[in-house]
């Protein structure tokens, strides 16, 4: 055995580093985990500042010690290439798995130990950890807002059928895939349309939601007789014509009279709230604001000049200001700008105005996407004799949109998370809710709880957003 | 001629589009104000406010004018704004290197950081900072020192006042130390680049900033005291810190929230610039017998910074914007104060609202061209 140098720990002497410094490491650990779950503090006699440093100081020896290059052990090579490179990391990862092993108690007292999940009043909120009564009472108004208990199916079912309606891309056969966009382009959010404002609204308007479903079937279904060459026009213009042709020639007086005796009750706008008004608007301005930012997109690279300005112009203009003034714009600014006797509802308003806000930013993700492609695309369209619409619509759009998937995806996160903004106008989405049972006496004091719960929501949400968008660009991505 | 129906046509049709849309809205505008009997103009600015704002910058009372709230409205969202994009930089720097850090730990931490704080709407941050976290801190009399000297409690953060004497000499020093650090800097490149030495500029640089302050506290008369924060009793369960600064707990609640936030943004911006220097540079630089300081302060952060400031611009500009969110937790900035108490006063909705965006407008023109001279200095120019 060769003489040991404690300060240089090498191969030579490599038993005795490893079993010193992995005995002082986990010491130090155990202290740490004593101290943190059962308050016990192994190094109490010492003096107070040496106490609390101590394990601190042991774990870094401990690491020291066993840094040892080479040393033909796989797993201590493996650790001391991911933790334990040198001096100050070692004190990093120190630092981190004692702030890990300290926070894990206090957290898990709070969500599971002492929390209370039995019982429907303030009463068993007794203990010290959070009280998910409170959440558990309140939960059909966090999910639906002031929307009635008993009609709340209707939502349900909505997004139900709109989920089934949405996933048809998935088990789409060959024979269908080709017409897949114009599905998810037009009829899609036709039938959401219908679904959201005619059978979550209900009233008289519940009948709309009839003529809307009986257009949209019909549409299909003669669709499939209609040339290849038209169909794209064809379902343009065919569902929207056949349903106001049903609406305001055909079934139109019976059916009203008929909506009269028992249709679906009318529930306005100002009730609905929630989580689900969140998804509501969400969806609407995810739809809307496409279409707008691909046209000024376009707009901003125009060889009109005229044109470009004002694209610009408007880009720049809602790029500009903060969604809260956008808002607030909409709420008492815009009734101003209206005929005396023209009343626009106040979510429809909203959803105006996000759409618009976020239109500018979809813009300019999409700007990107048409910059990045080389001008060669653009030139060989033009040598095939394509028209400006053709060489956008047939080669530069589908390639310029599938570079900026992760740019939309990110705009639309933005969108979703900007949602509870739309406090200022007062809907009252789950963020509103909560800040409307907060204030409820009978529930004082469980602030906490609710953001946390509203926190969890949110950012499964935007994960699973985020990891979907990940994916689709991985699995459109194309060699260059 | 050059003008054909083919380009002019769809321009033309734009602008009477775009026309038609103003014209309806502004005849509907003037028909709707006469109809209510209100009047367009700006002179309610000068009228007298007659409303209070808790926490302002600038002296100001409600018999102060329409104008000097609007002032001290945004005062305060700059002093909020300020304050959110020097932390925020601060720590999305941090996380963004801890991000490529070799280290699996730091690594992982830094990725849960940005994931967890990034998915969670803005809005609800602010909420819970301001109506969760911060209601949890002890009343002012229950309060504990900080260093003997701050108090954080749950009306806000009390920290001492600094009492200059002479201040005008203490400044004029430190802009003497920045001058001369500015002409040092020139001579040492100068030197450079004609005779090849090298002078330790950051050392003399560091050595300036520091003496001169001192030599001005030694021999300009320049004296400096703190005026700590001390408990007062108003009534029996009432109790106030007096003297120091007081920082309110919205402002503490919305700067935190706000630089949280993002810097999660800025951290990624900061990872892909740094990761989007490639690997040959460095061997490059490393070849050519630079240290690994040199690597990175004259080969890598170059380029980084590069690829980093545009996306890092825009994020200021969203975090100046997002200041706005300071309306719904009752912070008096420019929304709250101007397009909230002075437009429910007046009832000047169109004025108001449309003074409120322009300046937002003008605030993020303004940092988007100071971003872009500094991106322009950077960039490399290429011949």
């Amino acid at each position: 055995m060769s003489k040991i140098n404690f300060l240089k720990p090498d191969k030579s002497n490599l038993n005795t580093f490893l079993y010193l410094g992995s005995f002082l490491f986990f010491v130090s650990v155990l202290d740490v985990l004593l101290n943190s779950f059962f308050s016990l503090n192994l190094t109490g006699f010492l003096p107070g500042f040496l106490s609390y440093f101590l394990p601190l100081i042991l774990g870094f020896v401990g690491l020291y010690f066993i840094r040892i290059e080479l040393s033909g052990i796989k797993h201590l090579d493996q650790l001391n290439k991911h933790i334990n490179t040198n001096n100050f990391n070692a004190i990093l990862s120190l630092l981190i798995i004692f702030i890990i092993i300290k926070s894990i108690p206090p957290i898990l007292s709070w969500f599971f130990v002492d929390a209370s999940f039995a019982g429907d009043s303030k009463d068993v909120c007794t203990g010290t950890g959070a009280c998910w009564t409170y959440i558990k009472v309140w939960m059909r108004r966090f999910m639906y807002g002031m929307y009635p208990n008993g009609e709340q199916w209707r939502i349900n079912l909505s997004f139900i059928a709109l989920a089934l309606l949405g996933s048809v891309g998935y088990f789409a056969t060959d024979k269908f895939k080709k017409y897949l966009t114009l599905y998810y382009v037009v009829i899609y959010p036709f039938i959401a349309f219908l679904f959201i404002f005619f059978f979550i609204s209900g009233g008289p308007v519940f009948f709309d939601f009839s003529y809307g479903i009986i257009a949209a079937i019909l549409s299909i279904i003669i669709g499939f007789f209609i040339p290849s060459k038209f169909k794209f026009y064809y379902f343009l213009i065919v569902p929207f014509g056949l349903y106001i042709l049903l609406k305001y020639f055909i079934f139109y007086e019976e059916l009203i009279e008929l909506g009269k005796l028992d249709g679906l009750n009318w529930v306005e706008t100002g009730a609905w709230g929630g989580l689900s008004l969140t998804f509501i608007i969400s969806f609407f301005c995810l739809i809307f604001c496409f279409p707008i930012g691909m046209a000024f997109a376009l707009g901003r690279r125009s060889g009109f000049p005229l044109i470009r300005y004002i694209s610009i112009g408007f880009i720049e203009f809602w790029r500009g200001v903060p969604l809260i003034t956008v808002l607030f714009m909409s709420a008492v600014m815009f009734p101003m700008f209206l005929p005396a006797d023209f009343f626009i509802d106040k979510l429809v308003r909203c959803i105006i105005a996000i759409s618009l806000f976020e239109a500018a930013y979809v813009a300019e993700v999409i700007r990107g996407g048409l910059q990045a492609l080389p001008r060669g695309q653009y030139e060989a369209a033009k040598s095939l004799g394509m028209g400006y619409w053709r060489m956008h619509i047939f080669v530069i759009l589908p390639q310029a949109l599938k570079l900026v998937i992760p740019g939309i995806a990110n705009t639309f996160l933005a969108l979703v998370k900007d949602t509870p903004l739309i406090f200022v106008v007062g809907l009252l989405e789950i963020v509103g809710m909560l800040n409307l049972a907060k204030t409820n006496p009978e529930w004082l004091g469980f602030a906490m709880e609710g953001y946390v719960f509203a926190a969890i929501i949110f950012w499964i949400i935007c994960y699973a957003m985020s990891k979907y968008s990940y994916n689709l660009e991985q699995k459109y991505k194309t060699d260059r | 001629m050059n003008f054909k129906l083919k380009d002019i046509g769809p321009q033309l049709l734009t602008v009477i589009a775009v026309v038609l849309v103003f014209g309806f809205f502004t005849y509907n505008a003037q028909v709707n104000m006469e109809n209510r009997g209100i009047d367009f103009g700006y002179g309610f600015l000068s009228q007298e406010s007659s409303f209070d704002v808790q926490f302002s910058l600038i002296e100001y009372d409600g018999s102060h004018s329409y104008f000097r709230a609007y002032l001290v409205g945004l005062l305060n969202t700059i002093l909020v704004s300020v304050i959110g994009i020097v932390i925020a930089t601060i720590l999305g720097v941090i996380v963004g290197i801890a991000r490529l850090s070799p280290n699996y730990l730091i690594n992982k931490f830094a990725a849960f950081y940005v994931e967890f704080f990034r998915n969670i709407p803005l809005l609800l941050q602010i909420f819970f900072w301001y109506f969760a976290a911060l209601r949890a801190l002890p009343l002012p009399q229950d309060a504990e020192a900080m260093f003997g000297i701050a108090f954080l409690t749950i009306k806000g953060l009390y920290v001492p006042a600094f009492i200059w004497q002479n201040f005008n000499i203490f400044f004029y020093s430190i802009v003497a130390a920045i001058i001369a650090i500015i002409v040092i800097r020139y001579q040492a490149k100068k030197l450079q680049e004609t005779k090849g030495k090298q002078t330790p500029v950051l050392l003399i640089s560091i050595g300036l900033i520091l003496v001169l302050p001192l030599i001005s506290f030694l021999i300009g008369g320049v004296r400096l005291s703190f005026e700590v924060p001390v408990l007062k009793q108003l009534a029996t369960t009432s109790f106030i810190y007096e003297g120091g600064v007081s920082l309110p707990p919205e402002l503490i609640a919305l700067a935190l929230s706000l630089s949280l936030y993002t810097a999660t943004f800025i951290a990624e911006c900061v990872r892909a610039g740094i990761q989007g220097i490639g690997k040959g540079q460095k061997e490059a630089a490393a070849s050519i017998g630079l240290t690994p300081n040199q690597v990175l302060k004259l080969v890598v952060m170059p380029q980084a910074l590069r690829i980093i400031i545009p996306p890092t611009t825009n994020q200021y500009l969203n975090l100046t914007k997002n200041s706005s969110l300071a309306a719904a937790i009752a912070y008096p900035d420019l929304v709250l104060v101007f397009a909230g108490t002075a437009l429910m006063q007046t009832g000047k909705a169109i004025e108001i609202v449309s003074i409120t965006m322009f300046t937002y407008l003008s605030l993020s023109i303004a940092i988007s061209l100071f971003m872009n001279w500094y991106n322009n200095k950077i960039a490399i120019q290429e011949k």
